[in-house]
């Protein structure tokens, strides 16, 4: 089990996910965002405009590192030349926090470039534990790991997405990235009910929530199946669910991801708004 | 997983085994999400790094043949900035592209600008230096170049036809153009170079003194205007006065 430092951590506040295009806007004013997230693998460059814009906003705005290529749920041992660049932008950056995803994205063939999903049992539990114990070691301290969006299940389940995520916590000290939006698409898609996973969610361990947007579609048999598309503006029952899940577990901070067909500065900051407002 | 993972880059492979959807059934469709996931992602990652290739080729014929490239040749690492080092080898073995001989000479110097554009910082040396040299050492004087510098030869005018694409330049004419990428801030510039200076930059490039790099160029060539061009550019790091 990590032993965790006392890092300052997110601010409990409204956060957006970083876009370039943004940046002279976020300088100027940015309104409610108090804090920032970027992607860690955008910043692994050697030099250039995104590591001097970086740079600038670290001097203002508190940063989390939002690693999406790890694999951290997959079959093969971590990446070390990849665990190696995430040492070194953590090491220089020095950010509020960091935080990757239970899914994974590379196999034998190469990297896929997506979050993709794995079977909850025991074996893949003991992996994914080591691979969160070898982060945590690496970078000198505790991370977040999010819940996927979920549109599909493993006939070889053999426990829950919380089970799985509550004895990962046990395991290995990490802490939760509860994404509110993969939550709702989750559910919507597996015919679950959100609120009833909100509630036996171990709140407690969430470090940081994440609101995202969404697009419908349909299964082989018309019934709806939403996608996780970081494309457009909260969903009304998504903020719903929101503000249940601050009301049980109390407030978190709280990032905005847009991640496609982004919107210009004030669309985004408006969203912000809107989640700093369930904060207070 | 490794049943999964295939069958996402290969559309002739069925959903793997024991994928259910909420009613405890198979299901190839929900599959299908991450199928698609992958391939539009992957190729909007391509699409990002080549966009004067995407523009030449049209969209239809770009996406067919970036979901061919990236099944082929999926990332190696998940750095994305770094995806389509083999794209320009790959669309020089596309046997209907044959007609558009120079396709490949713009894909490599968009992979080289976006290099250049990720590059190390580097700080350029004072051009003083330079003009501070007695006339005899300057032809023994070498250069230490930014990180950032690229050079990409070609047979082919691949920077007007990239400006042309990218709508800031005139129709490109017929004639060999060297594309020298140079980056005097953030932004990477590539710069045409008619093929004596291209010989010069080359040989500049790989270490070589200004006297052997006015040689390379071939007779009555002045290499002033090239060296001028890497200075304002901040293209220089250092100088060493060979023996």
């Amino acid at each position: 089990m990590f032993d965790a430092h006392d890092t300052p951590g997110l601010p409990v506040a409204a956060g957006v996910g970083y876009k370039p295009q943004h940046f002279a806007a976020i300088m100027e004013d940015a309104g409610p965002v108090e804090w920032l997230e970027i992607h860690a693998e955008n910043y692994m460059g050697d030099g250039g405009r995104p590591l001097a814009q970086l740079r600038h906003l670290a001097e203002r705005f508190p940063i989390s590192v939002h690693g999406v290529g790890l694999s951290i749920g997959g079959e093969k041992p971590l990446d070390p030349e990849h665990l190696a660049r995430l040492r070194h932008l953590v090491g220089w950056l020095n950010p509020a926090s960091f935080s990757e995803h239970l899914a994974w994205s590379t196999h034998d063939m190469g990297f896929l470039n997506d979050l993709l999903p794995l079977p909850y049992t025991a074996k893949t539990l003991a992996r994914v534990a080591e691979h969160i114990d070898q982060v945590q070691e690496a970078l000198g301290r505790r991370m977040l790991l999010e819940n996927p969006s979920n549109y599909l299940a493993f006939a070889e389940t053999e426990m829950s997405e919380i089970e799985f995520l509550s004895e990962l916590t046990r395991r290995t000290g990490c802490g939760l990235l509860l994404d509110v939006n993969n939550v709702f698409v989750s559910a919507t898609n597996l015919h679950m009910d959100a609120r009833a996973y909100v509630d036996a969610f171990p709140l407690d361990a969430v470090g940081e929530i994440h609101l995202g947007g969404h697009d419908e579609d349909e299964d082989d048999h018309g019934a709806p199946l939403l996608i996780d598309s970081h494309g457009a503006e909260v969903a009304d029952p998504v903020w719903a669910l929101y503000a249940h899940t601050i009301e049980r577990g109390g407030a978190r901070p709280t990032l905005i991801e847009w991640d496609n067909d982004v919107p210009d500065w004030p669309v985004l900051a408006a969203e912000a708004t809107r989640a700093a407002k369930v904060l207070v | 997983m490794s049943d999964f993972a295939a069958a996402l880059l290969d559309p002739a492979r069925p959903a793997p085994d024991g994928l259910i959807g909420p009613d405890g059934a198979p299901t190839s469709k929900r599959f299908d999400v991450y199928r698609n996931n992958v391939t539009t992602s992957l190729r909007d990652a391509l699409a990002t790094g080549f966009p004067a290739v995407a523009k030449l080729l049209g969209e239809e014929n770009f996406n067919g043949l970036a979901t061919a490239y990236l099944r082929g040749e999926p990332p190696s690492s998940p750095l994305m900035m770094h995806y389509g080092a083999g794209f320009p080898v790959f669309l020089e073995g596309i046997e209907a592209l044959k007609r558009w001989p120079y396709l490949a000479d713009v894909a490599r110097l968009e992979h080289a600008l976006r290099a250049s554009y990720h590059a190390a910082d580097a700080e350029p040396m004072d051009p003083a230096r330079l003009g501070a040299l007695p006339p005899e050492a300057l032809n023994a004087a070498a250069f230490t170049f930014a990180p950032a510098v690229r050079l990409i030869r070609s047979d082919w005018p691949i920077v007007s036809i990239w400006a042309f694409n990218m709508a800031s330049g005139g129709k490109p004419a017929p004639k060999p153009e060297a594309a020298l990428i140079l980056r005097a801030g953030f932004d990477p510039e590539p710069h045409p170079l008619d093929p004596a200076s291209a010989a010069a930059a080359a040989s500049l490039l790989s270490g070589a003194t200004l006297g052997e790099a006015v040689d390379a160029g071939g007779e009555d060539f002045d290499i002033g205007p090239l060296l001028g061009l890497l200075l304002s550019n901040n293209a220089i790091t250092d100088l060493e006065e060979r023996p």
